[in-house]
């Protein structure tokens, strides 16, 4: 469809719909607007974001396919309960501006969350269109929607639209004197941060690192969240006067207990992620050239290593054969940043099919379009070295599926003898995280699961602790930038409740 | 914030001190632990150094490296006054100490720095302390008097003889654990080589030694599994779980091999840098 033609086709059904006459038949036949995006090979070597984002005229084609449901199935798909039926039609009608308040009104985020959620798993899923057609990806491309409207405000500037980057600081109540302490400046911190301030309260963000964001920035590629959407979120904290303080570790710089006995906080909020990366356990998982997936895109992210030479100083492995294991978005964003530092041949092993791929459907898709082989059935049996202990070749297994396990997905079954070799120079293990004990270890009091993520109220998402509260994957495990984002949104109202009555 | 030198010194060849303003990690800091330091936000790299000492009336902290890559080249072109970007810290477990009775302490090269808080520690609970300091000559052995003020017996050895006694230090290590009483407890610290060599001397003597790695790390909190080791066959990260460690299950050829996996990459900037130095004047 040109420019032309959807434009010609969005007046005619603009038309309708003011004369009450866009049946749902019409709506179903409104065709899907596809995500304009740079072309694979080009983008392979850039790093830049693949998606560009919808048009104007796409956007409003986009939502009037949305048939209005009475009952908006699609809020119910919603970890954070957007309005989404609403702002959907908002932005039907042009009202753009009053799409994105009525987002805010649950979601802080809605430049990242449209980017980064598994829509097809969530919203989309319970969308009624997606059910007509029988394929959540074929829904109201509401993820899409939500990107095209927070850009608008808080994307990458879009002259067309005039100059709407000056977004308005949220007010901030009267100073009330209390002092809350948020760990971790990720969704979680941020969304917690954001609401505590708000409420006129003293807010420090504490993060280890050296730049904030969390997972979006050291995690997240550029090609998949450009750094300066997250960048524009902290300015505004900054802006609402929230005092962001770098390279403190707490459990080491300072621990939680002198936060709040020591230096006057009132409050805490844990949001620290869950950081700690799993491997194997397989023999040769140490040699030179295996890398965690936090490693190597942390390197390749925050540590900008793809200037190595040309700026940045963090190396990273020049790697021309590359395997990486796991089917996660964590995998797929391995596989992708080896693509665009140079590897020649990238494959994605993972032991069950792509069916049971945590990874969002649009990330698979992306990675196949770019190149990356799929291994599936598959998993490394151990890592081979050469003589300099630098890897030469992983030995996977075949595998089938049998019986499903506690995940409800069919277990992974090894084939007796089925073992073969890859010849590679590069392993990537993009396995999941385990909570980093940094905090609970240095507070006994702290009830934590056997896993290790915190134990929560999850009304108020306080811990054990009193005036100590969790959110985000140190409590889930592993989750999503959404569910962070609710959870620090839950537990900054907790927070504001307790200490208005104090 | 950003972290003021206030006090620098080069001490040998390749080898400077310098005391970093850092309140926090001052006042938090314990024997054993490190810091990871970057010089800038943007392109800068990010590098684990002990916590040689530290003052929290001050807030200062002491930190010594040798000269080895660009990241610590332009570390030691720093002066008194510039700022580095990031200090994050302290890190790390901290030394487990208590009173074992003779403790022998090896250091080498630069590990001395680590070492010395270690000693002194030591000491103050109560040991008896041998130290015995190498080095390839008399020009690279630093904190031979600040060793001098904390131990009981002091050995000096030089690979050639330049100063002290011309052997490694294995070779004094090996006739002290041949004494008897033998001593209870053995610290190495130093390059991986020297700490192989000196765990194999006291594994044959049965006398547990610790060993603080300085592997290659990024975040230095558990997040990356850079800086793993193999340890008793297991992975273990020196970042959480050390960085010291009992150096009789430590995998000492493999952690060498990934201290070396981008030494050619790091090679080749270090000389880029050294030649842009030299092109606008640094050098003088």
């Amino acid at each position: 469809m040109t420019n032309n033609q959807r434009q010609q086709l969005l007046q005619e059904l603009l038309e309708k719909q003011k004369a009450g006459k866009l049946t749902p038949a019409e709506r179903y036949k409104i065709p899907q607007q596809d995500m304009p995006e740079q072309d694979p090979a080009t983008r392979i070597g850039n790093v830049n974001e693949v998606a560009t984002g919808y048009t104007e005229t796409q956007a409003r084609l986009e939502a009037l396919r949305c048939l209005r449901c009475k009952n908006a199935p699609c809020v119910q798909g919603c970890p954070v309960q957007i309005r989404i039926r609403d702002f959907v039609v908002a932005i039907a009608e042009g009202r753009y501006k009053e799409a994105l308040s009525i987002i805010k009104e649950n979601s802080l985020l809605p430049a990242v969350c449209g980017r980064v959620c598994p829509q097809e798993n969530q919203c989309q899923l319970t969308c009624t269109v997606g059910k007509k057609f029988k394929d959540p990806t074929k829904a109201v491309s509401i993820g899409r929607l939500e990107r095209f409207v927070a850009d608008l405000w808080s994307g990458p500037s879009r002259p067309e639209h005039g100059d709407q980057n000056a977004e308005a600081v949220p007010a901030v109540a009267a100073e009330t004197g209390k002092k809350v302490a948020i760990i971790g400046s990720g969704p979680g911190g941020i969304v917690a941060a954001a609401d505590t301030r708000r409420a006129g309260h003293d807010v420090a963000l504490y993060e280890a690192f050296h730049k904030p964001g969390g997972v979006m920035v050291f995690g997240i590629p550029e090609f998949r969240l450009p750094k300066a959407i997250v960048q524009k979120e902290i300015d505004i904290l900054t802006r609402m006067g929230v005092k962001i303080v770098y390279n403190f570790i707490v459990g080491k710089t300072r621990t939680i207990q002198q936060l709040l006995a020591k230096d006057g906080f009132d409050a805490v909020y844990i949001g620290v992620g869950a950081g700690l990366p799993n491997f194997m356990g397989i023999e040769g998982e140490s040699l030179v050239g295996v890398y965690s997936a936090n490693e190597y895109l942390t390197r390749a992210n925050l540590m900008k290593a793809y200037d190595y030479g040309s700026g940045s100083d963090t190396p990273i492995a020049l790697s021309k054969k590359v395997a990486v294991v796991g089917g996660g978005n964590v995998a797929m964003d391995a596989a992708r940043t080896a693509l665009r530092l140079g590897a020649e041949k990238v494959y994605l092993v993972y032991r069950r099919t792509e069916k049971e791929m945590p990874a969002r459907i649009e990330e698979v898709h992306h990675a196949k379009q770019e190149g990356i082989e799929f291994h599936i059935l598959q998993s490394p049996k151990r890592v081979i070295g050469d003589d300099n202990s630098h890897v030469t070749a992983i030995e996977c297994l075949k595998y089938e599926l049998g019986e499903p396990d506690d995940s409800g997905r069919r277990r992974p079954v090894p084939i007796k003898g089925s073992e073969f070799i890859i010849e590679l120079d590069t392993v990537i293990i993009a396995i999941g995280n385990k909570p980093n004990p940094l905090i609970s270890k240095t507070m006994p009091e702290l009830k934590i699961t056997k896993w290790g993520t915190i134990v929560v109220d999850e009304h108020t998402m306080a811990t054990s602790v009193p005036r100590v509260y969790a959110g985000g994957d140190i409590v889930s495990g592993s989750a999503t930038v959404i569910l962070a984002m609710g959870q620090g949104r839950i537990a900054a109202a907790a927070i504001n409740e307790s200490l208005s009555k104090k | 914030m950003s972290h003021k030198i206030v006090s620098k010194k080069q001490v040998s060849d390749d080898v400077f001190t310098a005391e970093i303003e850092a309140p926090l990690v001052a006042q938090a800091r314990q024997p054993g632990q490190f810091v990871i330091i970057s010089i800038n936000n943007e392109y800068a790299e990010r590098i684990p150094l002990t916590i040689a000492d530290a003052d929290p009336e001050k807030g200062t902290i002491r930190l010594i490296w040798q000269r080895v890559g660009k990241t610590t080249a332009e570390l030691s072109d720093l002066q008194i006054g510039d700022k580095i970007t990031n200090v994050a810290g302290p890190l790390g477990n901290p030394t487990h100490l208590e009173k074992f009775g003779t403790v022998v302490c090896v250091g080498g090269g630069i590990g001395n720095a680590p070492l010395l808080p270690i000693a002194k520690a030591l000491k103050e609970k109560g040991n008896k302390i041998i130290s015995i300091l190498g080095a390839r000559n008399k020009k690279l052995l630093i904190l031979e008097e600040e060793f001098a003020g904390t131990s009981d017996e002091l050995i000096i050895t030089t690979d050639d003889g330049s100063y002290g006694r011309k052997a490694l230090v294995t070779e004094p290590l090996k006739e002290i654990c041949q004494r008897s009483p033998k001593p209870e407890q053995a610290f190495a610290i130093g390059p991986a080589i020297m700490m192989k060599f000196c765990c194999e001397v006291t594994k044959q003597f049965g006398i547990p030694t610790q060993v603080s790695l300085n592997t290659i790390m990024v975040d230095g909190t558990g997040m990356c599994g850079g800086c793993r080791i193999e340890y008793d066959g297991q992975p273990k990260f020196v970042c959480v779980d050390g960085p010291e460690f009992d150096g009789h299950k430590v995998n000492f050829d493999l952690m060498m091999k990934r201290l070396n996996a981008y030494k050619d990459q790091e090679q080749r900037e270090h000389e880029k840098y050294k030649k842009h130095k030299c092109k606008i004047g640094l050098d003088k």
